[in-house]
């Protein structure tokens, strides 16, 4: 299982870094991808996620080759 | 439809002129063009703003705004739209966004204008950080409200 994880805007600076790769046999939620990926327990309540470029839940279960991205409320416009 | 993201300051007149060349087999059908510019202010939460750079999601911001005109689409009668949206770095009184909206009539013009901006606002994978005239930079945490509370 590979999945790549990416992060934009305040919260890439905030995490020093725009993404990781994680690799892993078990299936996981985008919580757990989260917790791995960042080493913090809690995924903020703002976060915004989205799994393969399209809008998911933090229940959302990932899959082998997925792409999940965090970021925060979005300002565009 | 046509969605284009721009890294280049971009007029939004010439936009619709060309817009409206290229688009020429709705002309007859056209009653109502509804455009809307979003422009780059001087100021934000009562400070002064000297540029802003404008960060996206390469594929996702995309396709978020094809969703967004696509459901405009689906819920009014629309003959065609324009979308253009800056990225990266710019100053006070470049346009940010233009979106224009042919119809037949005006209510359908008006109300799909407005929903369009509106979704943009809240789903497109879009974020600003400004530069301030004090030297510092801060990212815009919330859009301002839209519609009158």
């Amino acid at each position: 299982m590979s999945i790549k994880v990416r992060y934009f805007a305040s919260l890439k600076e905030s995490l020093g870094c725009d993404g990781v790769e994680l690799s892993g046999a078990e299936s996981l939620t985008v919580q757990q991808v989260w917790s791995q990926a960042t080493g913090q327990i809690t995924l903020p309540d703002n976060i915004l996620v989205a799994v393969n470029m399209a809008y998911v839940d933090q229940t959302a279960e990932i899959t082998d080759g997925d792409e999940v991205a965090f970021f925060p409320p979005v300002t565009g416009g | 439809m046509i969605i284009k993201l721009s890294a280049e300051a971009f007029e939004p007149f010439e936009e619709v002129k060309r817009f409206q060349k290229q688009q020429a087999e709705f002309a007859g059908a056209v009653g109502a063009t509804s455009i809307f510019i979003g422009t780059m202010r001087d100021f934000n939460d009562g400070d002064s703003v000297v540029s802003m750079s404008l960060e996206y999601y390469p594929g996702m911001t995309e396709r978020q705004l094809e969703m967004i005109v696509t459901e405009a689409l689906e819920r009014w009668v629309v003959l065609n739209v324009l979308v253009v949206h800056r990225v990266g770095d710019i100053s006070p009184g470049d346009p940010i966004v233009l979106v224009v909206v042919e119809t037949s009539h005006r209510g359908d013009a008006f109300d799909a204008c407005r929903f369009i901006m509106e979704a943009l606002k809240s789903k497109a994978p879009f974020w600003k950080k400004e530069q301030l005239a004090s030297q510092q930079s801060r990212w815009v945490e919330n859009n301002s409200k839209g519609y009158a509370p």
